[in-house]
C-alpha cells in the first residue's frame, strides 16, 4: 500500500471527495482541488476525463464534457497534478482505454510509471473488473502504486474474494445499484455491503450518493472508515459555472462544504479524533 | 471443397471452435465493465451456455420455432437476375429484409427476449442506432409479454422515425439521448447506465456482436441463422460454395451472421463492407472520423465493454463517427470481427456516403428491392468492383486485395434489411448531392414530411 493512503486511513475517519481534473478549465479547477485540500481531505480522488464514461450519472457527466471541452488530455492531466499545491494523496479515477493508449502498444505500464513519477499514488479505474486488472496490477505493484476496486451491492461470494485477494489501498464500496450521483437517500444496500466485508482488513470507504454532512456520519457510524464524495462537490463547481461566480467564490464554497462533509464523518466516527484544523 | 467437407452438419462442425469459452477472440473481446454488472454478465454467460449451447429446457427448439412461425425464417436465398447480368457473375441475395420487422435484427432480438424470459428477468432495455435493433426488440417484448424501454440517441430519432412510431405503436417506451452527437455510442452508454441500476431484474438486449462476453458470441450464435440458411441453400443451388460473401458492417451483427457458417470454408473470400462516410480524413481536433470505417482504419483500444478496433484520437478519446446510414454509424466493431481481421481472414473495405446512395437506387429500380442504406453500402461495394477490378475502392490503410477480383464468380450478398426507414433520408440527401441516376421526387416536394 502507498505510505500516503495508509496514513490517510490510519487516525479516524478519511473524507475523500472527487473533481474531474479540468472542470471546468485548467486554472479554476487547480484552486477547487486546493481548496477541498484545505477543507481536510484526506485522499483526493481526480478524474481524468474519459469520453465514454459508463459508470458515470448526468452530474459527472457534464463535468467531464466541460474538462474534455477545456483541453484536457492524459499528459496535461499529469502535469496538472504536478503542479497541485495539495497535502493529500492523490488517486487517479478514469477509464480504461486512456491507461491503454498511453502505452502506445506496451500496455499500462506507461501511464502507471508517468503516474508515479508526478506523484500520484493510486487508481480507480470503474470499467476494469478484477479480470481483466492483471496488467495494470502489476504495473502498480512494480511502482508502489495502489489499485482501488469498487464493490458493487451485486458483488458477493466468490467474486469478493477474488477481488479482496487483488485490493490495496482501500475498497470502494458502491451504496448502491446505478451511476454516481448525489441522492437524499442513504441506501440500506450500504449495511449490507459493510456487513460482508467486515472481515476485509483493507479500509472500506463508501461513495454513490453521499451529500451532506448527515450522510457522512451515517455512514461512518454504520461501519465505514471513510466516505467518498463526487457529485455533490461536481454541483457546486457546475453552479460557479453557470452563475459566472468568481472562482474564488466557487472555491470557497467547495471547502466549507469539504468541511461540512469531514466534520459529519468526525461525528459518526466512536473514535475521539480531533477536529480538523481552521486555517 | 470436396464434396465429404460439406456432409457434416455445419451447426455442428463449427459450434466448438466458434465458442469464444473465456470471451477472448485472439486478443479481442474481454469484459471491461463496472463491477456492478459483472454478476449479471456470469449469470449470463451461465444462461448461454446452459439454454443456447446445450439447449436446455428445449430453447433453442422454442427459439427456432418462434423464428419459423413469428419471424417467417427460413428466408430465401433468390438469384439477383438484372444485377448477376449487369457484372457477369452469379450474384444471390440472402433476403434478411424478409424477416419480420424488415431486418435481421430480429433474430438476436427474438433470441436474448426469449433467454431473459427463460432466465426469470421482468424487463428489457435495449439500444437502437437506426432503430431496427430497437424495432425488432419491441416486436420480441411484445411477443412474449415483456416490457421493454429503448434508448435512442436525439440525432438518430430524428432522422429514423418511421421506427419510433413503430417501437412506441408495439408499446415501447423510446428514451432519446441528448449527449453527445446523439447517435448510437450514447445510446449503448446510456444504456449500459440504466442496466447497472436494474441489473438484478433486467436484461440488457444488445443489438449488435459487441459489448463484454457473452454478448459477441451469443449474439453471433443467434444471427448464425443467416449462414447457416444460405450455407445450405447455395449448397442445394449450385452444387458448391459460393467464392465470396458480401456484408455491410457497422457493429457487425449481419456481418457476423452471414459468415459464421462460411468461416471454415477457406475458399470463400469474406468481405465486411464498411461506412466510408464523407470522407476517411479524422479532424484530430473536433473529435470527429466523418465515416464509421473502424476495421479499416481504426485502431485497438476498449469501448463499452470490449477490448476491440476503435476510432479514436491519439490520447484514446472515443471520435464521433459519420455515415449516412444510422445503423453503420458507430466507432467501435465486434470483437471477434476485428479479430477475423486481424488474421486475414476477413477483408475489410468501404464505400461512402455517394456510392452507398447510388446502390440503393440501383437495387431498387433494377431487382425492385429497396435495401435499407445499411445493406446499400454491400451493393455499393460490389458496383465499384463489379465496374473494374483494379478500381477496388481500398484506402492507404487497408491491405491491397491479393486477386484482381476479390469476389469471384459466385456471390452472396446478405440483403441485411428493407430501406422503408431510410426514405426521407434518401430524398434528401440524393437531392442534395445531386444524383444523377435517381429517381426525381422534386414534383413531391412539401409533401413529405
Amino acid at each position: 500500500m502507498s505510505d500516503g493512503i495508509e496514513a490517510a486511513f490510519a487516525d479516524g475517519p478519511a473524507f475523500i471527495p472527487y473533481l474531474a481534473a479540468g472542470d471546468p478549465n485548467y486554472e479554476a479547477s487547480l484552486e477547487y482541488v486546493e481548496a477541498l485540500d484545505r477543507g481536510g481531505a484526506d485522499v483526493i480522488e481526480l478524474g481524468l476525463p474519459f469520453s465514454e464514461p459508463i459508470a458515470e450519472g448526468p452530474t459527472i457527466q457534464e463535468a467531464v464534457i466541460r474538462a474534455l471541452e477545456s483541453g484536457m488530455t492524459p499528459e496535461r492531466f499529469f502535469e496538472f497534478v504536478e503542479e497541485l499545491d495539495v497535502d493529500a494523496p492523490l488517486v487517479c479515477m478514469t477509464y480504461y482505454n486512456l491507461i491503454y493508449q498511453y502505452g502506445d502498444g506496451e500496455g499500462p505500464r506507461p501511464f502507471v510509471e508517468r503516474a508515479n513519477e508526478v506523484g500520484l499514488e493510486g487508481f480507480v479505474v470503474p470499467d476494469l473488473p478484477a479480470e481483466e486488472a492483471d496488467p495494470l496490477r502489476d504495473a502498480c505493484d512494480e511502482f508502489g502504486l495502489d489499485l482501488i476496486f469498487i464493490v458493487a451491492p451485486t458483488t458477493r461470494g466468490d467474486r469478493l474474494e477474488r477481488m479482496l485477494e487483488h485490493v490495496s489501498g482501500y475498497v470502494y464500496v458502491q451504496a448502491r445499484l446505478g451511476t454516481t450521483g448525489a441522492r437524499d437517500d442513504v441506501s440500506d444496500q450500504t449495511d449490507t455491503s459493510l456487513e460482508r466485508l467486515a472481515d476485509c482488513d483493507v479500509p472500506k470507504a463508501v461513495g454513490f450518493g453521499i451529500k451532506t454532512g448527515e450522510h457522512a456520519e451515517r455512514i461512518i457510524a454504520a461501519g465505514a472508515d471513510g466516505i467518498i464524495v463526487g457529485s455533490a462537490l461536481v454541483d457546486i463547481v457546475a453552479a460557479g459555472e453557470e452563475n459566472e461566480e468568481a472562482t474564488a467564490d466557487t472555491a470557497a464554497a467547495l471547502e466549507a462544504k469539504a468541511r461540512e462533509l469531514k466534520s459529519g464523518a468526525l461525528a459518526g466516527s466512536s473514535e475521539t479524533v480531533p477536529e480538523p484544523e481552521q486555517p | 471443397m470436396t464434396p465429404t467437407d460439406t456432409d457434416t452438419r455445419p451447426t455442428e462442425r463449427n459450434r466448438d471452435e466458434r465458442t469464444a469459452e473465456d470471451g477472448n477472440f485472439g486478443r479481442f473481446g474481454g469484459q471491461y465493465v463496472p463491477e456492478a454488472l459483472m454478476p449479471a454478465l456470469e449469470e449470463l454467460e451461465d444462461a448461454y451456455r446452459r439454454y443456447v449451447l446445450e439447449n436446455e429446457d428445449g430453447f433453442m427448439d422454442d427459439f427456432r420455432r418462434r423464428l419459423r412461425d413469428f419471424g417467417g425464417r427460413p428466408t430465401p436465398l433468390q438469384r439477383a437476375d438484372r444485377l448477376s447480368e449487369r457484372y457477369g457473375r452469379e450474384i444471390y441475395l440472402k433476403r434478411e429484409d424478409l424477416v419480420h420487422g424488415g431486418a435481421h435484427k430480429l433474430n438476436n432480438a427474438l433470441g436474448q427476449v426469449l433467454l431473459a424470459k427463460y432466465m426469470g428477468k421482468e424487463r428489457i432495455i435495449a439500444e437502437t442506432g437506426a432503430g431496427q435493433h430497437g424495432t425488432a426488440t419491441a416486436m420480441a417484448a411484445a411477443h412474449l409479454d415483456m416490457p421493454c424501454e429503448i434508448y435512442m440517441g436525439r440525432t438518430d430519432v430524428n432522422r429514423q422515425r418511421p421506427n419510433v412510431f413503430r417501437m412506441r405503436i408495439n408499446g415501447a417506451e423510446v428514451n432519446p439521448v441528448d449527449a453527445g452527437r446523439g447517435t448510437l455510442k450514447e445510446a449503448i452508454s446510456e444504456t449500459m447506465r440504466d442496466w447497472s441500476q436494474t441489473v438484478e431484474h433486467t436484461h440488457y438486449v444488445i443489438g449488435s456482436v459487441v459489448g463484454p462476453h457473452p454478448f459477441p458470441a451469443m449474439v453471433r450464435d443467434f444471427q448464425a441463422v443467416i449462414s447457416e440458411e444460405a450455407r445450405e441453400q447455395i449448397l442445394e443451388e449450385t452444387d458448391g460454395l459460393p467464392d465470396s460473401v458480401v456484408a455491410c458492417a457497422g457493429g457487425g451483427s449481419n456481418t457476423m451472421g452471414a459468415f459464421a457458417e462460411f468461416i471454415p470454408d477457406e475458399s470463400v473470400s469474406l468481405v465486411a463492407v464498411e461506412a466510408g462516410g464523407s470522407s476517411l480524413e479524422v479532424d484530430e481536433a473536433a473529435g470527429v472520423a466523418p465515416n464509421s470505417a473502424t476495421l479499416s482504419t481504426g485502431e485497438e483500444g476498449v469501448l463499452h465493454g470490449a477490448r476491440t478496433t476503435l476510432l479514436q484520437d491519439s490520447h484514446g478519446q472515443i471520435m464521433e463517427s459519420h455515415s449516412v446510414s444510422a445503423g453503420l454509424d458507430y466507432a467501435g466493431v465486434g470483437p471477434e470481427l476485428a479479430h477475423l481481421v486481424d488474421i486475414g481472414r476477413v477483408t475489410p473495405v468501404n464505400v461512402d456516403d455517394r456510392v452507398a446512395l447510388e446502390a440503393f437506387h440501383r437495387l431498387s429500380t433494377e431487382e425492385g428491392i429497396i435495401p435499407a442504406l445499411e445493406t446499400a453500402h454491400a451493393f455499393g461495394y460490389l458496383h465499384a468492383v463489379g465496374t473494374d477490378a483494379d478500381t477496388a475502392l481500398t484506402d492507404a490503410d487497408t491491405p491491397p486485395v491479393e486477386s484482381d477480383d476479390p469476389l469471384g464468380e459466385t456471390i452472396i450478398i446478405n440483403v441485411s434489411g428493407r430501406g422503408d426507414k431510410d426514405l426521407e433520408t434518401v430524398i434528401e440527401q440524393t437531392a442534395e448531392m445531386g444524383l444523377e441516376a435517381a429517381p426525381d421526387m422534386s414534383v413531391f416536394d412539401g409533401g413529405l414530411r
